[in-house]
């Protein structure tokens, strides 16, 4: 058995919090093989606090590749160096988070390496077996990678983020080697910003659905969004009705969540939204339709429209985080 | 510009998924086109239209890979008003996307589109690899998660948002790329060429009569990957499938005093 290497994911030279998930996944993994090394890898410029902060979290070593021109994450750029440094540490399986970044340049990585890939893995079930969803969830695959080196890119809220070990493994470089972006070039991010939590990292998170009708009255999920120290999402139909901003969306194709608290008002229920939040641990459905599928995964469900019971839900929300 | 769009059937997405024995049991089930795939159909037909007159400038190229049934998804994208087919014979239950991307990577190298336009990812399989697979074999530069298309007036580059966590990025790329489609590029001012003019609607357009007559005379070119020069041997292999654990059904409350009250003293989550 070869080792296990981790792609961490930095932001402005911190480590990204979603990277511990699949440090858990890591050493799952570890545990059923009883042999290799983990190893921790982080690529960009000025990342050697986000790689000493990754050597905190229990691994064998970590590899920095610090390069002026793996500032800005590209899949041209990472995959060659990812390829690189797996094929160095005698790795045999690359692994990360499947966020926007993962499910970007795993794959690619998996290409140069000639390594067949399984993604959005759930659970690990043997060396190089693991379980994956399919059909929005529907289904649990398992699956089994038959080639030498194997990528795998796992489901975020199936893995509890890893705790810090309380020891610091070494942290060593490794050469970028010959960058190219193939002519490829970022020309601009248009960043959303929210004070409020991140859909995936957030505890309580309210969502919303079409029966919202307009933009104004999804003041009312912010609000108790707010009072309970969460983030707001919404289903593809309010997106697209243009209630809310996209990246706000919750599901098979949206973001995929599994807060403590998911409060469902004026949504359906289709199979594509119950992908994005059905591993959340409390359900609570508010609809005016009995009959609306999203009441089949609630835990408590209120049949009522949200224009009669929202107002009273947000007030008695305040007296309840009042007498706290 | 020529471009090349993928286009797999899956099972309709609105029909209850059964499990038999050791796999998905697609007995009776009725097909369509990815909806991912359709949406790039969609954005190839907008990248090459000239105006709102439906007059093109340049070649749509729908690749499937399936049985010779998978021909009925071809020919409704070729009713959208795509140009012409070609069908891979291949099992599309049970090859994997490196297979998949072996075979459109030997299929891009044939055809020397100047785009490859993939869905993000399939319906089915939601595995949401095949285009970075594909770039990464033909070592171009790729865009995925795409919700924003921008075709340079010397058609020599394209410029894609693309969603990404906390935003959209724009990346620029120079042709011959490889871009794959979120839902939101099917908004009615997400894709534009040089051309102008012309304006949609929201979403995949319909297949009008004329467009089903029309496809009925395009061709549909059928190969198989041993032709293309692919050997299949699977690299992931699915061993079986199960049911993902149920959730245990909940109760209804009658009041909003009710559900803060479950919510407090039984979930324990206020
Ligand atoms: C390829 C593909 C991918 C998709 N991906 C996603 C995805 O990632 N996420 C997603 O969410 N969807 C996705 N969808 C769309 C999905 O199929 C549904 O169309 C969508 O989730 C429905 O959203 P909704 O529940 O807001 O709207 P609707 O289904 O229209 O439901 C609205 C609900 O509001 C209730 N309601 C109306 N008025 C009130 C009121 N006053 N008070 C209380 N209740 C009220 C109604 O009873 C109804 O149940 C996808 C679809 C496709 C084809």
């Amino acid at each position: 058995m070869g080792n296990i290497l981790i792609v961490a994911e930095q932001k402005a030279g911190a480590l990204r919090s979603a990277s511990l998930n699949a440090i858990s996944f890591a050493r799952k993994l570890r545990e059923t093989r009883g042999a290799g090394d983990l190893i921790g890898l982080v690529i960009g410029q000025n990342v050697s606090g986000a790689a000493s902060e990754l050597a905190g979290y229990g691994l064998t070593k970590v590899i920095s590749v610090d390069h002026a021109s793996l500032g800005g994450y590209m899949a041209e750029t990472y995959a060659p160096v990812v390829a690189q440094v797996a094929k160095a540490q005698g790795a045999d399986l690359v692994c990360g988070t499947s966020t926007s970044m993962g499910k970007d340049l795993l794959p690619r990585v998996a290409a140069l390496l000639g390594a067949g890939m399984a993604s959005e893995v759930s659970g690990v079930l043997g060396p190089k077996s693991f379980r994956r969803p399919m059909l929005a969830g529907n289904v649990v695959a398992k699956v089994e990678v038959t080639t030498a080196m194997a990528v795998v890119s796992v489901r975020q809220t199936e893995w509890a983020p890893a705790a810090a070990s309380g020891s610091s493994c070494a942290v060593e470089t490794a050469d970028a080697g010959a960058v190219s972006t193939l002519g490829a070039q970022v020309v601009k991010l248009e960043a959303v910003t929210s004070a409020r939590p991140d859909l995936t990292d957030a505890k309580v998170v309210v969502s919303g659905g079409r029966g919202m009708k307009a933009a104004e009255n999804f003041k009312h999920l912010e609000a108790i969004a707010d009072l309970l120290g969460g983030a707001v999402g919404a289903t593809r139909a309010a997106c697209d009705a243009g209630l809310v901003p996209n990246d706000l969306q919750v599901g098979q194709t949206g973001k995929v969540v599994a807060p403590n608290l998911y409060v469902a008002v004026a949504i359906s229920g289709a199979i594509q939204h119950l992908a994005g939040m059905k591993g959340s641990k409390v359900i609570v459905a508010i609809n005016k339709d009995p009959e609306a599928p999203i009441f089949q995964v609630a835990d408590y469900g209120l049949v009522a429209k949200w224009e009669d019971v929202l107002p009273e839900l947000t007030e008695k929300l305040k007296a309840v985080k009042a007498s706290q | 510009m020529k471009i090349l769009v993928t286009a797999k059937r899956v099972p309709d997405p609105e029909q209850k998924v059964k499990i038999k024995g050791d796999a998905v049991d697609l007995a009776g089930a009725n097909f369509v086109v990815n909806p991912f795939d359709e949406y790039a159909v969609e954005t190839a037909l907008r990248l090459t239209e000239k105006g709102s007159g439906g007059e093109r400038s340049g070649e749509v190229v729908v690749l499937s890979i399936g049985p010779k049934d998978a021909s009925q998804q071809v020919r409704s994208c070729l009713a959208m008003g795509a140009d012409r087919g070609i069908l891979v014979a291949g099992d599309d239950t049970a090859l994997d996307s490196e297979q998949v991307a072996r075979i459109v990577t030997a299929v891009v190298q044939k055809e020397k589109p100047t785009l490859v336009l993939m869905g993000k990812q399939t319906v089915d399989g939601d595995a949401n690899q095949v285009p970075q697979l594909v770039a990464g074999y033909l070592g171009l530069p790729q865009a995925c998660f795409a919700c924003d298309v921008e075709l340079a007036s010397d058609q020599a580059s394209v410029t894609v948002g693309r969603e990404v966590d906390g935003g959209t990025e724009f990346k620029k790329l120079p042709l011959p790329a490889v871009v794959s489609v979120d839902l939101r590029i099917v908004m009615p001012n997400a894709v534009r060429n040089a051309q102008g003019g012309a304006t949609y609607g929201d979403g995949p357009r319909y297949a009008s009569l004329k467009g089903i007559m029309a496809a009925k005379k395009k061709t549909i070119e059928e190969l198989d990957a041993a032709a293309l020069g692919v050997s299949l041997t699977p690299a992931v292999k699915t061993v079986g499938v199960e049911a993902p654990p149920e959730r245990k059904a909940g109760i209804k409350v009658e009041s909003v005093d009710q559900l803060i009250e479950k919510l407090r003293t039984e979930a324990k989550v206020l």
